[in-house]
């Protein structure tokens, strides 16, 4: 899936940021390559929401640099390179609008958000919906449809076009093991058809611990980089309960990682 | 002052009443189209706000002899802008800054009418006198209307995107605080084009209510915008035929309509669906 030592997609070069008195993140360093499937973890409270806002350009960081395919967030200019899944709880309960509507709302980036669709635009709603197995329901009111379905619709909404780098933020808190099944294979679809990277910002694991090429463990540093089998060597297994990783981050900061 | 160029039946078979249909009609298509958008973004009472504001301009139009719809169209959209960046600095979930701006300019304006040497009051302003509208008034409303209704089809996409998800819509490169800005300035173009029609002070009732009626029905938020303009029109004809038939005033009378037609659908929708226990409070709060 990687090339001979490509260009990362994303670089965290010493970010640190401070709310206040509180420091949040310190030092924080990490990089991604192309296609590689990532997850940031971390208990409540270790700066990952922070550390996502600040790689998606929303936050300045007060010190360091990141790097979205060798620009700075908020210069990145094809903006579709970068695709991002917001927490479920984001679509409003009343919001009269299609699954096709908020889908095709994700496609501004590549569209223009001036311009009416092209035929390439509505094909790639269809796909996008067909690859979440949605295409049935583009005409539902997205509201109308179960939690589980409707991140599966905020995850088309990311991939519709086609980003290079997909960020997703907590999109397995809550939701029933089938739906948990069906967005570990839409992920792995992207990462396999497309070669897609995948930032997953997660206080848990579930279904997609066994696919991951890296883990990065933040609590307000990163207290470990690397491959999840050296997670298991450790003992400790992700994924298996919601309740693990953190406990085992407590033992691993206490014992000297942070 | 000649009227349209062809006959019209009972009731906009004069003069009068013909302006007073395409000045209404085109508030009507308009004035919903705003709403669609702030309804969505929990905005729903900033025309009410606005439309304060907007009696300052209407005062300090009295005072100096211009034409109101002017002065307060640029009082309104620079309060408008001004609210919008107080709010995307997160600096009114206090309330207190929209609560300077509302009675500060409506007291403005009763103290600068107070002072004008016309007799002229402001209560056509605030409760609209569409009768009375001139051929003048007709273009002015028509311009601001079509004004609003092309920017809206012209950054429809990217205002959704806004509505779905402000964050999301920042990370895909849509500028939110100019849309947002925008979205803030064509309320106040609203509030100013529909002054004469239901007045400053009714004004956000055709914004909102045509909406919550048109949501009750659609699927898409294409079918609600273009429901809720088509709500909007429907209520200012009827509203205008019952202001001539009962000698009611016609902004008032237009905004009861409003309020019929979503009464009716709230009815309608769940008969039609064949759910009739859904009852009223559900519709209102939305499914889910």
């Amino acid at each position: 899936m990687r090339t001979s030592v490509p260009a990362p997609v994303l670089s965290v070069d010493g970010v640190s940021f401070a709310f206040g008195p509180q420091q949040v993140l310190d030092d924080v360093t990490m990089e991604m390559a192309p296609g590689e499937f990532t997850a940031l973890v971390g208990p409540n409270g270790a700066g990952k929401s922070t550390l996502l806002r600040i790689v998606l350009g929303l936050l300045a960081p007060q010190t360091g640099r990141v790097e979205l395919f060798g620009s700075s967030p908020r210069r990145l200019r094809d903006r579709w390179r970068l695709g991002y899944v917001p927490q479920r709880p984001r679509l409003a309960p009343d919001l009269p609008a299609t699954v096709e509507e908020v889908v095709a709302a994700g496609r501004l980036a590549k569209q223009g958000w001036w311009r009416r669709a092209r035929p390439a635009d509505r094909e790639a709603v269809a796909h996008a919906l067909e690859s979440v197995a949605l295409g049935g329901l583009r005409s539902q009111r997205v509201t109308e449809l179960s939690g589980g379905q409707q991140q599966r619709v905020l995850i088309a909404k990311a991939l519709v076009c086609e980003p290079e780098l997909l960020i997703l933020d907590e999109p397995i808190a809550g939701v029933d093991a089938q739906a948990q099944r069906l967005f570990r294979d839409s992920l792995v679809h992207l990462l396999r058809e497309h070669g897609a990277a995948v930032l997953l910002v997660s206080h848990e694991l579930g279904a997609v611990a066994d696919d991951l090429d890296r883990v990065v463990v933040l609590r307000r540093r990163v207290v470990f980089d690397g491959k999840p089998g050296h997670l298991a060597a450790t003992g400790v297994s992700l994924g298996v309960h919601r309740d693990d990783l953190p406990r085992w981050l407590e033992e691993l900061s206490e014992n000297g990682g942070a | 002052m000649p009227g349209m160029p062809w006959p019209l039946p009972w009731p906009f078979d004069t003069t009068y009443m013909q302006l007073a249909l395409i000045a209404g009609v085109a508030v009507g298509a308009s004035a919903p189209l705003i709403g669609t958008f702030l309804v969505q973004k929990r905005l729903s009472l900033l025309g009410d706000g606005i439309g304060h504001v907007a009696v300052a301009g209407i005062g300090a139009g009295l005072l100096f002899g211009t034409s109101p719809t002017w002065t307060a169209l640029i009082v309104a959209v620079v309060a408008a802008l001004a609210l919008e960046w107080l709010r995307s600095r997160g600096r009114t979930s206090g309330d207190l800054a929209l609560a300077l701006f509302f009675y500060g300019g409506i007291a403005a304006g009763v103290v600068l009418a107070g002072r004008s040497a016309t007799n002229t009051n402001l209560q056509p302003y605030l409760f609209g006198s569409i009768l009375t509208v001139t051929e003048g008034d007709v273009y002015t409303v028509v311009a601001l209307a079509a004004l609003i209704i092309v920017s809206i089809a012209l950054t429809r996409r990217g205002l959704l995107a806004v509505v779905l998800d402000e964050d999301a819509a920042r990370v895909a490169g849509i500028p939110v605080g100019a849309l947002n800005a925008l979205l803030a300035a064509l309320t106040a173009v609203t509030v100013a084009s529909a002054m004469r029609v239901t007045g400053v002070l009714l004004i956000a009732a055709l914004m909102v209510l045509p909406v919550a009626t048109s949501r009750v029905a659609a699927r898409s938020f294409r079918a609600t915008t273009v429901g809720a303009a088509t709500v909007g029109v429907v209520a200012v004809v009827l509203g205008l035929a019952a202001a001539r038939q009962w000698a009611l005033a016609a902004g008032g009378a237009i905004v009861l309509v409003t309020l019929a037609l979503f009464a009716v659908a709230s009815i309608a929708a769940p008969l039609r669906r064949g759910g009739a226990a859904d009852d009223a409070a559900t519709l209102l709060s939305g499914p889910g």
